[in-house]
């Protein structure tokens, strides 16, 4: 596929002073999101806030709909409408959000969704931040599939790994998640916004076979199928159900195998390809710890300050989440003695390390409830425990 | 012996590599979905321009059968999905065909909430009082009194009377047949076809291996019997009078045909009015 430029009379160059939420707008906007449908909630709000007040001037359509349930699906109907599409949510959101998820997977129909995380359950925290839903992003909906899931840290990596988020989901023809929370998406910083002409999108697959020819789930190239264009004559049916390369319901063992194999595969083979980390100061790092999202700001500091009392600890900061870096934490594997997994939550990612180093390394979790971040020093405390030891 | 070779004329309308399908014998959704192929031909639509979406449930395969454009979405959702569907590519008609339990029961609110928008798209409702696909459940449509399988000693809730809550909660056009009535049937969707709007169509249809059978109805034809001796048609009736008793007369008829802008007219009027020429209207994809 040839890579495509942005509209440059949607993207907004220059530098801003805005927050996580509208820098995520603006991500999706120049990304060429022309429709999203979203219900309010604390602390994702701003998002579609800011996409009702600029959609018209940008030839985008917002719909605020009934509940989550209503985002969810309206943005898959866009998007076989031909619309590149997404929702924004928090967690009470995100978990009626699934059953469309799951639907999204099966009918690998591109689409974003944007979890700014609160803390949880249930209603919890809804105006201070977590990040609990991980686990939900990779397991949330029934049944097997492989997600695409994005972990910016500031605002401008908002703005950027949106682009990132949007191209994933048009590449794989899959749902993808991008996972804030509420500090990220709270924060004020400069955000520098590039032309257009240096923002580059992933086209949707669409088939140039004629109607005769066309199969909608036959795979094409990396094992992925084209699109048709709704009304052009293809009269082509999507169905939740397992189905055959016609699209036609297939309700057996052989059909499933198949399909499975194939939609778990597109993600599975390319996971190196989509993984993706930022690393600090890990060339001669004994101690490695792994921190996404807002945590990885903290843990930085922690590293830095561990560093000052020459300890030798480094960041691992998995901006793509899922795939997980599981190559990337194979090969520190080899060479650190422990991994510190510092996360809002009571663990989550960390078994994902752990499974992974358990036979070369100790894993060791800084859990937090959520509500606020880790302070740098308390994750220093671990640090220093830890290196008597490592 | 003579043996009949003519194309039945819905056929080009049928995804034929799709059948059998799966409904039972005396089902009547097949019934239905016969008078959708005709009213398609006689609104003179283009066909490419036609998209069906289903939820989940017997009624829910009529888009996997239908040769157009087609999606079988999730159990209730089929709406939301169409109002996507609708807004992203205008030009298209979107029909959401489904049955009552999907639409009604897990889809309410959707429905609602769609109506109320006048999202233009057609609601095809084929009600058999029960939920057919996992064995006969009582349904927010099933009759008082009627026996279902999670309803053992009859049913004690009150049913929605669907057109007037299509009415109440802003459809501008309404209707009511039974699957006796196929004529009107063909005639009401292709009026709601060519109407700007949530339009709505209820049409009340047999299940004879779940509802008839268990509450000792007879078969599909005893249905018939009972749609053609106990239907009243009143077009323009309230429907606030509509009602659906066990075994009861059946109200049927043209209640709703009015004029009101569509979810799309009045926003792209209200951004017109305050954004002026900045308005940069839908672009199609």
């Amino acid at each position: 596929m040839d890579w495509v430029k942005a509209n440059p009379k949607t993207v907004l160059t220059g530098a801003h002073f805005i927050d996580g939420n509208h820098a995520a707008c603006e991500g999706a906007i120049a990304a060429g999101a022309n429709f999203a449908a979203g219900y309010p909630i604390t602390p994702s709000t701003e998002v579609v806030e800011r996409f009702a007040a600029r959609a018209p001037l940008v030839g985008a359509t917002f719909l605020q709909m009934e509940d989550e349930l209503a985002s969810s699906i309206a943005i898959l109907g866009a998007a076989w409408g031909g619309a590149k599409s997404f929702t924004v949510t928090s967690g009470p959101g995100f978990s009626l959000m699934m059953e469309h998820v799951g639907l999204a997977a099966m009918t690998e129909t591109p689409a974003v969704f944007v979890n700014v995380q609160r803390g949880g359950p249930s209603t919890g925290l809804p105006t201070l931040p977590a990040q609990a839903d991980m686990m939900q992003a990779r397991w949330g909906s029934h049944g097997d599939y492989e997600v695409i899931a994005l972990s910016p840290n500031s605002p401008q990596e908002c703005f950027d790994l949106m682009i990132d988020a949007f191209n994933l989901a048009e590449q794989y023809r899959n749902p993808v998640f991008f996972m804030m929370d509420e500090s990220v998406g709270h924060m004020t910083e400069k955000v520098v916004i590039p032309s257009a002409d240096k923002i580059d999108l992933f086209p949707r697959r669409y088939t140039s076979l004629t109607p005769s020819e066309y199969l909608p789930y036959k795979p094409g190239s990396a094992g992925i199928p084209e699109m048709a264009r709704l009304g052009q004559g293809y009269r082509f049916h999507v169905t939740g159900l397992t189905h055959d390369v016609r699209g036609y319901p297939a309700i057996n063992a052989q059909a499933q195998q198949e399909l499975m194999d194939r939609l778990m595969g597109k993600i599975r083979d390319n996971a190196g390809k989509i993984a993706r980390t930022k690393e600090h100061l890990l060339e001669d790092a004994g101690i490695v710890l792994v921190a996404y999202g807002i945590t990885s700001r903290v843990a930085l500091r922690a590293v830095q300050m561990a560093r000052e009392e020459n300890i030798p600890a480094g960041l691992l900061r998995p901006v793509v989440v899922w795939p997980f870096p599981e190559k990337r934490i194979r090969e520190l594997a080899d060479r650190a003695k422990a991994f510190i997994v510092v996360e809002m939550n009571y663990g989550q990612i960390v078994n994902e390390v752990e499974r992974l180093v358990a036979d070369c390394a100790k894993t060791v979790l800084v859990p937090h409830a959520g509500g606020a971040v880790h302070r740098p020093e308390a994750i220093l405390d671990v640090i220093r425990e830890v290196a008597k030891w490592a | 012996m003579g043996v009949t070779t003519a194309i039945n004329p819905v056929e080009p309308l049928l995804r034929t590599d799709r059948m059998p399908h799966i409904w039972c014998p005396g089902c009547g959704i097949g019934t239905t979905v016969n008078c959708f192929a005709r009213a398609l031909g006689r609104s003179k639509l283009p066909l490419d321009k036609v998209a069906v979406v289903s939820g989940i449930g017997c009624t829910g395969r009529v888009a996997g059968y239908l040769q157009f454009d087609s999606f079988h979405t999730t159990h209730g959702r089929a709406i939301p999905f169409a109002t996507g569907l609708k807004l992203a590519n205008p030009e298209m008609s979107v029909v959401v065909y489904s049955g009552d339990g999907d639409l009604i029961a897990i889809g309410g609110n959707h429905f609602i909430h769609a109506a109320r928008r006048n999202v233009d798209i057609k609601v095809i409702c084929v009600n058999n009082f029960i939920y057919g696909m996992t064995g006969g459940q009582v349904a927010p449509t099933t009759p008082l009194g009627a026996s279902a399988t999670t309803a053992p000693y009859g049913a004690f809730e009150q049913p929605f009377n669907l057109p007037f809550l299509a009415e109440s909660s802003g459809a501008v056009y309404v209707a009511r047949w039974t699957v006796y009535h196929v004529q009107h049937i063909a005639h009401s969707m292709a009026e709601a076809l060519r109407k700007k709007g949530f339009s709505f169509i209820e049409i009340l249809a047999p299940c004879p291996t779940l509802y008839q059978r268990r509450n000792k109805l007879g078969d599909s034809l005893d249905a018939m019997r009972y749609y053609k001796e106990r239907s009243v048609i009143k077009n323009g009736a309230s429907t606030r009078d509509l009602d659906l008793g066990f075994q009861e007369e059946i109200i049927v008829g043209k209640f709703v045909d009015s004029e009101r802008p569509t979810l799309q007219q009045t926003m792209d009027q209200r951004y017109r009015e305050v954004l002026k020429d900045r308005y940069n209207g839908w672009r199609q994809p």
